[in-house]
């Protein structure tokens, strides 16, 4: 599809992104419902997602509080608990049912509703078209409906919570046949049946988001817009979707097999189980399989949360450093080694299994083989800053908070894929503080530097910066206040998915800490009610954008007007001439030469 | 009221911030943007700077903390080497973790935005990208080396003097199988369970049943010095049967018996000893999620003298005589198709 018949469905496209030679009675105001709601323009998609992944974030991370409540004051009652949860906190003490509600439906959001949906759908929705140039996604109305499944998806996961029997409980993993059978636990009963079909529909908005981003960034590219000119941040995107596109149909087979053990009486998963006073009839499934189907899905869904983050902090880094991003092509090339690898290491997280210690042995291999494109990485964003001209802004702050916890988040990889120091932190606190570290902090300053970096594209407004900084500086300090010690517990054998450890002679001294890191957390999470607060002031009331190039950046979607229609550019799209990172004097005073501009006499492209 | 009181506090807090936000961006546009960013860049490097020391200070504080309330040393053979592997790969990572954030750090500050400044345009260098490619290669390949090393040493056949004794977990509780005199364990079948009187579905047919010993506290009994395999089953869900004192797991799942062996080095006595605690005990805890009792699934472990352990078992009635009544136990009806005679590694064939 080209360009400009992506629009020509979409009756009411704004006028200016037509060709001057259009008529003046195609001038017409879309109604609030299609502009906004129904809308196919990728920019209010992405906003959608945005705001969507949003209130996500903080459903999320307000169990996480209640649920470091109780890890912290085990022997305390909180009664403001009973007000927002009922007879699951009665007299504002947690219930284990709810407890593990709680983690489950705490890990679910934020790694699918908002790490998955609310990055990917956010930035690969407001980034694609604006950096390779095109007027909108190759399907606008595929696009329009990838939100919109996952818009079905979250009412059905949010209803989940409150059925009577609670929602999912078995853990974000739900590993049958703890979720397969009703009677092994209260979360597995219809809150069991809902997660699943919300991730089915996720599933599908993934895939319609996923095949979209991919098509456009191949074919709907402006002209001199070649591969190798494309901002990294479109490279991070366009992998990211192959991973998704590749991998969570597999994750939806998964899903299915679990549907019909739990409905329909198959044996996929279950065998020789006897539960509820009574042997059940299953033999010869297989609950491995599931780890299997799952991690198959869930390991490459550590890197399509984490690419988005790669590439924006790659992007921000360079701008704010007036700098050239170093070694351009060694970052596509670890971003593809990075992809490959992703699909061949899913079974590290099933070291203690009892799956053969031979292919365990390869597993390790793989695994550790994915620290090299990792680690060039970390040296490359390190040469972009060295003698750079650092302006010290909130998107650059975060993109060096990314870089700082990838860098801690990444090092402890190491000993968890390493089978033999595996076999004893396995599931321990050391994994909790390995990949909330990496996946979870790093990628959410990924987001935040992305979303402190491009707010101004969205909304022609500033974002506060003074908020921005204290924003920045409680999150940082914050997560490594909350998950460095967690490292040691996790050392010392401390099991994750605790309620209560206070029965326990190996891990009861560790009382003090988890209270330090509950009031943290609780900390923590009102500096992320600031982020909210200034992001939605800054919407209405923010400082207007006077020019449409503030951060003085290269890239394509500064050339656009500071609130671009549907159709992004009035006229012609332009022509790209360069790559995206010369950032050096232009000849005019200026230490950047945007992609637009055609090369000097005698200059050579990159 | 001290609810209403703290909400107020909170949001008044909150007001303040906000304000002061608004303030400062006021205050710019009177002093002028560039004036006061460049103020801004200046202050915020030295706040990072004084981030990166107070959080190098940070590390040291927490690892003093720690120092003492960590695991005592393995106490197992495996444990040993783990150990060492673990303190390779602490000072491998520790070495790039703090030359990567140092630089990180240093540079923010050093060459933060100045007029005076042009930043030096550096696109890429070859000889670095390899060098940084290869050097992080070497030290994967040392410690994929160390790993597989031990990985394959761990999960070796056990010897064939080991001990063997069955572990399954159920939900909410560990259930320990001894095989008795005959040092046989029996065949048992999950459709024989009863949990009046046949915990673990033995089959009563089988003579190496009759002497089976079990405990339903989760009490694992070992020999110092003597290695032990165990058989891993689960009733159930999945659990995980883990042992931090000897720096080892293995899940359990239903319908696959998976074995992890070991050889115990300190007994119970000796580790109070150590560490200077009397109440120490080696503990087994569940460490895959397997219900709302998931958190209170514990077992433990004792280690003895063999003099100690036989006494021990001499004190130990067998399952068979405590439970299965002396007249046939009356086969339940169960549907024809579920073949009568499978062993717990049932085959999986079912008619329907």
């Amino acid at each position: 599809m080209t360009n400009e018949a992506v629009l020509k469905d979409d009756a009411a496209v704004a006028h200016d992104a037509h060709h001057a030679d259009h008529h003046d009675h195609e001038h017409h105001e879309q109604h609030f419902i299609w502009k906004y709601i129904f809308s196919q323009d990728h920019k209010i998609i992405s906003k959608q997602f945005i705001i969507t992944g949003m209130i996500w974030a903080i459903i999320g991370a307000l169990m996480s509080v209640f649920f470091r409540l109780q890890l912290g004051f085990p022997n305390s009652t909180f009664p403001i608990m009973e007000k927002f949860l009922g007879d699951w906190a009665k007299g504002g003490k947690l219930s284990a049912e709810f407890y593990y509600g709680l983690i489950t439906m705490h890990g679910t959001i934020l790694v699918f509703f908002v790490l998955t949906a609310g990055l990917s759908g956010t930035f690969a929705n407001l980034l694609i078209p604006l950096q390779v140039g095109a007027r909108d996604m190759a399907s606008p109305f595929m696009n329009m409906l990838s939100y919109w499944f996952f818009f079905l998806s979250s009412i059905l996961m949010l209803v989940s919570l409150f059925v009577t029997t609670g929602p999912a409980s078995g853990g974000w993993t739900t590993y049958p046949p703890l979720s397969a059978l009703k009677e092994a636990s209260m979360g597995s009963g219809v809150g069991m049946d809902l997660w699943l079909l919300s991730m089915a529909l996720f599933v599908v908005s993934s895939l319609l988001g996923g095949l979209n981003y991919i098509v456009t960034i191949l074919n709907m590219r402006t002209k001199g817009m070649t591969m190798t000119r494309m901002p990294l941040t479109v490279w991070a995107l366009l992998f990211t979707a192959v991973l998704g596109v590749l991998s969570f149909p597999v994750l939806f087979s998964g899903f299915v097999l679990l549907i019909f053990d739990r409905n329909f009486g198959t044996s996929f998963y279950l065998s020789e189980i006897f539960i509820g006073g009574k042997a059940l009839p299953h033999i010869g499934g297989s609950a491995i399989l599931y780890q299997h189907l799952f991690w198959f899905l869930g390991h490459p869904e550590v890197y399509i949360i984490m690419l988005p983050g790669m590439g924006m902090a790659s992007e921000v880094l360079s701008t704010h450093s007036r700098k050239p991003i170093f070694g351009y092509f060694a970052m596509i090339l670890s971003l593809i080694g990075i992809t490959l690898l992703a699909f061949l290491v899913w079974a590290h997280h099933m070291f203690v299994t009892g799956m053969s210690p031979f292919l365990g042995g390869i597993f390790v291999l793989l695994t550790l083989l994915i620290a090299v494109p990792s680690a060039v990485k970390v040296f490359n964003w390190l040469t972009t800053i060295w003698k750079g001209n650092i302006r010290l802004n909130p998107p650059m702050m975060f993109a060096i908070g990314f870089v700082s916890l990838f860098i801690s988040g990444g090092l402890t990889g190491l000993f968890l894929g390493n089978s033999a120091l595996d076999i004893h932190l396995h599931d321990t606190y050391f994994v909790v503080a390995h990949f909330h570290i990496v996946m979870g902090v790093s990628a959410f300053f990924g987001m935040f530097a992305g979303i402190y970096h491009w707010f101004p594209k969205m909304y022609g407004r500033y974002m506060n910066n003074t908020l921005g900084y204290i924003h920045f500086f409680i999150t940082f300090i914050g997560a490594y206040l909350i998950f460095w010690p967690m490292h040691y517990e996790g050392i010392a054998g401390m099991p994750r998915r605790y309620y209560d450890f206070s029965a326990w002679e190996s891990f009861k001294h560790f009382g003090e800490i988890n209270v330090f890191i509950s009031i943290v957390a609780l900390i923590v999470f009102f500096g992320q009610l600031m982020f909210v607060v200034n992001f939605f002031m800054s919407i209405f009331y923010g400082k207007k954008l006077t020019t449409p190039n503030p951060w003085g950046a290269n890239s394509l979607e500064w050339t656009t007007p500071i609130n671009p229609g549907h159709g992004n550019w009035p006229g012609e799209i332009p022509e790209v001439h360069r790559w995206p990172y010369d950032y050096k004097d232009d000849g005019n005073g200026n230490d950047f030469i945007p992609q637009v501009t055609p090369l000097r006499p005698g200059e050579e492209s990159h | 009221m001290s609810g209403l009181l703290s909400t107020v506090l909170f949001v008044l807090v909150f007001v303040v911030l906000y304000q002061i936000g608004k303030a400062s961006d006021y205050a710019a546009t009177i002093r002028g943007e560039a004036e006061s960013r460049k103020q801004a860049n200046k202050a915020l490097a030295i706040l990072m700077c004084i981030t990166f020391i107070f959080g190098m200070i940070g590390i040291w504080a927490c690892h003093n903390y720690f120092k003492d309330m960590l695991l005592p040393i393995s106490a197992s053979e495996s444990g040993r080497e783990y150990d060492k592997m673990y303190s390779v790969t602490i000072v491998v990572t520790g070495i790039v973790f703090f030359i990567t954030q140092t630089l990180l750090f240093w540079f923010t500050y050093k060459y933060q935005a100045s007029e005076n400044r042009t930043a030096f345009f550096f696109a890429h260098s070859n000889q670095l990208e390899a060098l940084w490619t290869t050097v992080p290669a070497l030290a994967m390949a040392v410690l994929v080396a160390i790993g597989l090393k031990n990985w394959f040493t761990v999960t070796s056949v056990a010897p064939p003097n080991a001990a063997v004794v069955e572990v399954v977990g159920k939900q909410f509780n560990w259930i320990i199988r001894y095989p008795g005199k005959d040092n046989e364990l029996g065949k048992r079948d999950f459709r024989k369970i009863d949990d009046a009187n046949n915990v673990l579905g033995m089959d009563w047919t089988d003579p190496h049943n009759a002497d089976d010993i079990i405990s339903q506290s989760g009490e694992l009994h070992l020999i110092v010095g003597k290695p032990v395999k165990l058989l891993i089953g689960s009733r159930d869900v999945i659990h995980d049967v883990g042992l931090s004192h000897f720096r080892l797991k293995m899940d359990a799942v239903p319908g696959i018996t998976t074995t992890m062996w070991f050889t115990p080095t300190i007994t119970t006595d000796s580790m109070k000893r150590l560490t200077h605690n009397a109440d120490f005990v080696y503990e087994i805890s569940c460490d895959q999620m397997c219900g709302k009792g998931h958190y209170s699934m514990r077992g433990t472990v004792i280690v003895e003298t063999e003099t100690e352990y036989n006494k021990w078992m001499a004190s130990q009635k067998a399952y068979y005589v405590a439970n299965a009544t002396p007249a046939a136990p009356t086969e339940p009806t169960k549907p024809a198709v579920l073949p009568t005679d499978s062993t717990h590694k049932a085959p999986g064939i079912t008619k329907n």
